[in-house]
């Protein structure tokens, strides 16, 4: 079976065709890059998404403070993690890179913080 | 007058990355201008990652992007950063006039950097007809109340237009809990970027009508709902293929325009169409000396490229400096 997806890797958008054979990637065309492959495996076997948002800040120079992970987590698990990072509060100056919480939800992602705030 | 080498205007990616070129080029006195109280420009509020690919060979998100040029500027003795700082007027002569609190200052720059960026496209340019509530956003307005001030512009929302900003505000809308009930394009195909399509708008379902377009606004206080059809080859609505959407929040994602009022004022050329400078060399206006660069030469997909020709712009300001002083240029300018 042949499948089209478009891959997000980098701006280019490669179209891609999967060849997929009993539910596992056998052969993928298009891609200009490697990531171009890892990327269809994973979309197929389990799409895996950054996830990027903004943390309340206490008492300090910005109200939000942006975060994202720092790997991928299951796409699937994503709304999950925005009503966990809704309770979450900064109430200390942070740089980029910061650890805001180990371990998210125990996916084996850390939750970074993305701007300074004094 | 007050005399300055170098002014640069806009403190974003664009006159950030001039300001670090035209001092690695030799330049030792430069005024960097920033309306907002922090550098970054719009990178602050685009929280996103997909930014750094080609100039860092990194994926970063738009804080992250600016971070590393803010670093970067503050560290260097020869820049001079005003914040809270607004240009108001430019002369042919390259006299720049701006306000800061408590203070209106005039002075004479040998060269100037407009790196003023780009403002969105209105609802008014849509020509969409009907009542004028309250509930419509520009998408950049709308990133930046959810993002920076950290507050939720609407429940159920519809996207008019599919430049990017619009798209990563249909993800953004969803995973903040709102309801993205559609995103509507008049052209045939997505404006912004597929990996966009796909990640912000097919990941979450939402429906994406192209060759679709609002053709009525309802809501006395607030968007109410919005007449949406299907247009031909022309744009012209189809009868009878007519539909309503109940909605509380409209957001406008239809482009962006160059942002280029001083140098009008200064009367360099300008192509009202775009409205940018006429010009035949990239950076370069009909004012010897004054140079644009980033989204206020021409509207950029990627701020990596936006960069990359900013740091040309810098030393493009340099050489012109280098050859107003007598001197000849030294080989190896960066
Ligand atoms: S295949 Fe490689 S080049 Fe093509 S979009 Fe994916 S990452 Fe980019």
């Amino acid at each position: 079976m042949n499948k089209n997806l478009t891959c997000i890797e980098c701006p280019k958008s490669c179209e891609l065709i999967v060849d997929i054979e009993n539910c596992r990637v056998v052969k993928v065309s298009g891609n200009q890059c490697k990531a171009g492959e890892s990327y269809c495996l994973a979309e197929i076997e389990n799409p895996m998404r950054v996830l990027t948002s903004a943390v309340l800040g206490e008492g300090l120079a910005l109200k939000m403070i942006p975060v994202r992970t720092d790997r991928p987590l299951p796409k699937a698990k994503l709304l999950e993690a925005m009503a966990e990072i809704k309770k979450i509060r900064i109430n200390k100056p942070v740089k980029p890179g910061d650890v805001i919480v180990n371990n998210f939800l125990g996916l084996g992602v850390d939750l970074i913080a993305t701007r300074e705030c004094l | 007058m007050l005399e300055k080498d170098l002014v640069i205007v806009g403190g974003g990616p664009a006159g950030m990355a001039a300001a670090i070129s035209a001092y690695e080029n030799g330049v030792s006195d430069i005024l960097l201008l920033e309306r907002d109280q922090y550098l970054g420009g719009i990178l602050n509020q685009c929280v996103h990652t997909s930014f750094g690919i080609s100039y860092f060979k990194e994926v970063l998100t738009g804080p992250e992007y600016s971070g590393r040029f803010i670093n970067k500027v503050k560290a260097i003795d020869k820049i001079e950063i005003s914040l809270k700082s607004f240009a108001v007027n430019l002369t042919k002569d390259k006299i720049l006039t701006f306000i800061k609190p408590g203070l209106i200052q005039k002075l004479k720059a040998k060269a100037l950097i407009m790196a003023t960026g780009a403002r969105e496209r209105t609802r008014e340019m849509l020509h969409i007809p009907g009542a004028r509530p309250a509930g419509i956003f520009s998408a950049g307005l709308a990133q930046k109340l959810i993002n920076i001030e950290g507050l939720l512009p609407g429940k159920e929302v519809v996207i008019a237009g599919s430049g990017d900003i619009g798209l990563i505000m249909a993800r953004r809308f969803v995973l903040e809990g709102a309801k993205v009930k559609a995103v509507i394009e008049i052209q045939k195909q997505a404006r912004g970027l597929v990996r966009n399509v796909v990640q912000c708008v097919e990941d979450f379902e939402i429906p994406f009508y192209l060759q679709h377009k609002i053709s009525r606004i309802y809501g006395k206080n607030r968007v109410e709902r919005i007449d949406v059809a299907r247009v031909d080859e022309n744009f012209q609505e189809i009868a009878g293929t007519k539909f309503q959407l109940e909605c509380d929040t409209l957001l406008i994602s239809v482009g962006l325009i160059p942002e280029n009022e001083l140098i009008e004022m200064a009367q360099a050329k300008m192509d009202k169409k775009t409205n940018t400078p006429v010009s035949n060399e990239l950076n370069k206006t009909s004012i010897a000396g004054l140079f644009v660069c980033g989204n206020a030469f021409r509207i950029y997909d990627l701020v990596d490229s936006v960069t990359k020709d900013s740091v040309l712009a810098g030393r493009q300001a340099a050489e012109y400096l280098i050859r107003g002083s007598g001197r000849t240029i030294p080989a190896g300018l960066k």
